[in-house]
């Protein structure tokens, strides 16, 4: 298989990273941070309204994103075009993602839950949003990486997809 | 909530373990007679196994100790609730009745079935916003308003709720994932984006019952049963949606490859 081949499906790469980085991320947190160190608690009295609604969503989605990312990531594989480095990318980008805003979003804006309780809170937070900041960057410099390589091998543009 | 009787009176509870068992005979004996014709592939066994499952479950909520027991504590009411309204309608949507049924109909009869089947007013129903509407709608009808105290001092109204407690559920399920014919089909898209409203109402309805417990019975009690149908509706959602994914998988497989031979 040529390896421009992989570069026209691109952005399944990218989306089945996204996807399956969010899922990942999100199952973290329920593993770890609900039902391993209980730090998460399954309801705050100060949750609001719209809290309540984006959590919910938010936890449906993710197991979609799961299954469908690793889905896609099976589709890529039997048709040999899976891509490493684009899904990388993705994968931080999604999983970053996801983290910010559940760190800024729903633990502080909407106060769905806190990351811990009775503990002195600000190093919890900044520990976590800045691992998401670092992850979305990361994410985004290797997916430019992996952009600039299609484009050498190819020879200007990107083949659409 | 104690009463010296019984809740669900016995001539019920012995009609349900008959209907139940009629089920799984008549499901036997569709699957040996058809099995006897040559031109016919083998039904295979295991998804009579399904359906033995399946129907168990639901009887287990009409009748017997746990389906008594269900009626005072909230905990167990969740538990029959996952069994009744998620697990067993997997589990029987599975076990492909429709597709046993016209198997063994002769062709008229399977004709008019499928007639039925595409019937606009099936189709109606057969559609995941309808089903999802039935199925999460009728939850927050029963746990938001004051229907759920209603339904344990009637009996009809118990027996009512629990029947779309079933019915509702089943429906999401075949309108999710195709095992059975299905005329009309949806994209898949159209199913995700659906499912992924219904999966997020049921985890929103489980929170809100956590945050308000219901009145009748201790508040520890109703927020481990809105906990177990947080997670329980998770699970078992989940093996729907890897089918749904599944499915897609299949449909989207690449022609002329050599995976596609080997994998069949």
């Amino acid at each position: 298989m040529s390896p421009e081949h992989k570069y026209s499906h691109w952005k399944k790469n990218l989306w089945a990273g996204i996807l399956f980085g969010l899922g990942f991320v999100a199952f973290i947190d329920e593993t770890i941070f609900h039902q391993l160190l209980h730090w998460h608690k399954f309801y705050d009295r100060s949750t609001t309204s719209i809290g309540l609604i984006s959590d919910g969503l938010f936890h449906a989605f993710s197991w979609f994103a799961t299954v469908g990312g690793l889905y896609l990531v099976a589709d890529l594989m039997r048709r040999h075009v899976f891509w490493h480095k684009m899904f990388w990318g993705g994968k931080l980008l999604g999983g970053g993602g996801f983290q910010l805003y559940d760190g800024i979003i729903q633990h502080k804006l909407m106060r769905i839950h806190q990351i811990r309780y009775h503990v002195d809170i600000l190093p919890y937070d900044l520990i976590w949003n800045i691992t998401a900041v670092i992850m979305i960057i990361a994410g985004l410099l290797l997916i430019r990486s992996a952009k600039k390589e299609s484009r050498r091998t190819s020879g200007g543009e990107t083949l659409a997809s | 909530m104690h009463h010296e009787q019984p809740f669900l009176p016995a001539v019920l509870q012995i009609l349900v373990m008959l209907f139940a068992i009629s089920g799984a005979v008549g499901y036997l004996i569709l699957t040996l007679r058809t099995n006897r014709v040559k031109r016919l592939r083998r039904w295979p066994a295991w998804r009579f196994i399904l359906w033995l499952s399946g129907t168990v479950m639901v009887s287990l909520v009409f009748a017997g100790p746990f389906a008594e027991a269900a009626h005072y504590d909230f905990r167990l009411h969740m538990a029959g609730h996952l069994l009744l309204g998620m697990l067993a309608p997997l589990l029987i949507a599975l076990s492909a009745p429709v597709t046993l049924l016209l198997r063994a109909l002769p062709v008229l009869a399977a004709r008019r079935v499928t007639n039925v089947l595409r019937h606009p007013i099936a189709q109606f129903y057969r559609n995941p916003v309808t089903a999802s509407v039935l199925n999460i709608g009728g939850l927050w009808l029963l746990y938001a308003t004051p229907l759920f105290q209603l339904m344990h001092q009637h009996l009809w109204l118990y027996l009512l709720v629990h029947l779309h407690v079933f019915a509702a559920g089943y429906l999401f399920t075949i309108s999710m994932i195709y095992i059975d014919p299905a005329p009309h089909p949806c994209s898949h898209l159209f199913r995700t984006v659906v499912f992924i409203f219904t999966l997020a109402a049921h985890g929103i309805l489980s929170k809100y019952i956590y945050a308000k417990p219901l009145t009748g019975f201790p508040a520890d009690e109703v927020r481990e049963g809105a906990m177990l149908m947080y997670y329980g509706g998770d699970l078992v959602d989940l093996v729907i949606i890897i089918l749904l994914f599944r499915s897609w998988y299949r449909s989207t497989a690449p022609r002329h490859s050599y995976q596609k031979i080997e994998s069949s």
